[in-house]
């Protein structure tokens, strides 16, 4: 990773850690807790597909899913550097996990706007 | 030839003088554990967008993919699962708000804007839009 990079992918760490700290917690606790719990009732697939396959919810999940993957391959990297302090596998780590931030981001991008 | 001053010293390994620190140091306190902890919870990050996306791609493939999604998700080790998963992510949003005022020096004029108000104002932020999403996905 060359040095000049750096401040790219250091920005995309913190919006993608913004992104992710503001909205992550709510949709985690609905989506994925109070709903399957039956804490709360959510409509059926009538009204939830016209919601969750419009064009504006597939763009800010897009954006969410790229910036929230550079954020957790930008950290990752660095928990494996100073945790494990792998620091002559730096250039294998550093293309590892941005390299499966960035495929994961066109599968994604690829995904969203092909399904129907 | 001047004889090195170290003789273990080789021009393209100069770490080897580093004091090898052991694998699990950060085991050894508390905060160092922390550390690691808040560090790790990009891996739930990564997680938690994953599996919004392949909410998505149930609901793209149909009532009965999305209903498959859905018995899914309420199976109890799952839920418990997930439990974890939300823990982490607030770990993730309370340490990440807590730093923006160290990271954010927001001025007005020549006056700084006092980094309480800058906390104040993201956990503000946070707030306002948990409750816009509940609102949005609790109108299905």
């Amino acid at each position: 990773m060359g040095r000049s990079r750096e401040p790219y992918l250091w920005a995309l760490f913190s919006a993608g850690g913004m992104v992710a700290a503001l909205v992550l917690p709510a949709l985690a606790f609905v989506l994925w807790i109070a709903a399957p719990a039956g804490w709360i009732q959510l409509g059926g697939y009538d009204r939830v597909a016209p919601l969750v396959l419009h064009p504006v919810t597939r763009a800010a999940l897009l954006a969410l899913v790229v910036l929230g993957l550079f954020h957790a391959a930008h950290r990752f990297r660095y928990t494996l550097y100073d945790g494990l302090q792998l620091y002559h596998l730096n250039a294998l780590i550093a293309g590892l996990t941005y390299g499966a931030a960035a495929v994961a981001s066109l599968a994604a991008a690829w995904t969203l706007a092909t399904v129907p | 030839m001047v004889e090195p001053l170290n003789p273990a010293h080789t021009r393209h390994h100069p770490r080897w003088h580093r004091r090898r620190m052991p694998i699990f140091w950060w085991l050894r306190k508390w905060r160092y554990f922390r550390f690691i902890a808040r560090e790790l919870t990009s891996v739930l990050v990564a997680y938690a967008v994953l599996l919004l996306l392949a909410e998505v791609l149930a609901v793209a493939r149909g009532p009965d993919a999305h209903a498959a999604f859905r018995a899914w998700l309420a199976r109890p080790p799952v839920l418990v699962a997930h439990a974890v998963v939300l823990l982490g992510l607030l770990f993730h949003t309370v340490t990440w708000l807590n730093l923006a005022p160290r990271a954010l020096v927001v001025r007005l004029g020549r006056r700084r804007i006092p980094p309480r108000a800058v906390l104040v104002a993201h956990y503000a932020a946070w707030i306002v839009v948990s409750a816009l999403l509940v609102l949005l996905i609790g109108r299905t």
